[in-house]
């Protein structure tokens, strides 16, 4: 499977990592070229001897998609560290580019949950944060 | 009317203050605390502090029942957002997008969002109409409807003019909708006689600009 990952932060990054060990096509594209450094961290080899790919540019640019391979992917995952441009991002590889998986990381939970009715899948991290603080605070006065 | 403006810059704040003049009920949103303050010692509860692109900032400001939601913040992911979510969760029937990088525009009309502004493309616009060696003027794009509206000058020598109205070699879908001549317009009929010098406004469906500039241009120097 091709996984074009947008955003090299600290989910992006790992995310990008463990799609590689697990054999697949792996292209990751941030506007920082800095952030490749965390896809080599801790690593035996470099991103790109591991057999990853890397493109500096800004998500919502269009050639900047098309040279992390874009028009090939099979999963997109918008992980950048803002959630606005992951929504719109997400939306392009959707509706521009026809990519059947395509996940948005979107922090807000109530921005979250209407683009899933939309149907756009996301994960927020902020919501999972709220259940667990929930579920030890259960598991705590009970 | 009520009004919601999402963006307290130059742009949103004068926004507010005219829309306010004419009577118009409005709430502007800011999202920059010492912005909001700034623009809360004039407009007072006018302005409201949040980032417009949260849910419960929008319904705070009673979206619900804006007749009109105007997106004029710096950054166009943003824009994008908030008149996706005013045109499509909260069903606001007009919205109006600001687009920050023209490059941009591909992405708010893959997603619905028209009508857009952008400042790029009115400069541009401005220059055509300055420039007048650029010949067509487009005055209104009228997408939905299919129709243009453009203004053109009749050139010395040019095969419309000294022509009636109603003689002008022009395509199918080509309407001569206006003549501007000495400052002053008026609607011409058949045998209304085109001047060099005028300028004509005509109503078009999109694409048959090419067709017309050669009735209107001079003859090739």
């Amino acid at each position: 499977m091709f996984v074009l990952i947008v955003g090299a932060g600290r989910v992006g990054a790992a995310a990008a990592r463990s799609a590689l060990a697990s054999g697949h096509e792996v292209s990751v594209l941030d506007d920082d070229p800095l952030s490749h450094e965390r896809l080599d961290a801790g690593q035996p080899t470099s991103w790109e001897d591991a057999g990853g790919r890397f493109t500096v540019g800004h998500g919502i640019e269009i050639e900047a998609l098309l040279e992390a391979g874009i028009d090939r992917a099979d999963l997109f995952i918008a992980s950048t560290h803002g959630d606005n441009t992951n929504l719109v991002i997400a939306q392009i590889a959707q509706q521009r580019f026809g990519i059947k998986h395509v996940i948005a990381r979107v922090m807000d939970p109530a921005r979250a949950a209407w683009y899933e009715t939309q149907g756009l899948r996301t994960i927020s991290p902020t919501r999972h944060a709220i259940e667990m603080f929930e579920s030890a605070l259960n598991e705590i006065t009970a | 009317m009520y009004v919601i403006i999402a963006g307290g810059g130059k742009v949103g704040w004068n926004l507010t203050r005219e829309l306010l003049a004419k009577n118009h009920e409005v709430t502007l949103l800011e999202a920059g605390r010492d912005r909001y303050l700034t623009i809360e010692q004039e407009l007072e509860h006018q302005v409201q502090y949040g980032d417009a692109t949260e849910l419960w900032v929008l319904e705070r400001a009673g979206i619900q029942r804006a007749d009109l939601v105007i997106a004029v913040t710096g950054d166009d992911e943003d824009n994008m957002l908030i008149c996706q979510m005013a045109k499509e969760k909260y069903l606001c029937e007009r919205i109006i997008a600001r687009v920050n990088n023209p490059r941009n525009r591909e992405w708010f009309e893959l997603l619905g969002i028209q009508p857009t502004v952008s400042a790029t493309d009115l400069i541009l616009r401005l220059i055509e109409h300055e420039v007048p060696s650029y010949g067509l003027v487009h005055l209104l794009d009228l997408r939905d409807e299919q129709l243009e509206i453009i203004e053109v000058e009749v050139a010395e020598g040019s095969p419309a003019a000294s022509v009636q109205v109603a003689d002008v070699k022009l395509p199918e879908g080509v309407l001569i909708i206006s003549i501007l001549r000495d400052g002053s317009g008026f609607v011409p009929k058949g045998d209304t006689v085109i001047n060099a010098g005028d300028e004509v406004l005509l109503v078009l469906d999109p694409g048959l600009e090419d067709s017309i500039t050669a009735q209107f241009a001079g003859p090739m120097t």
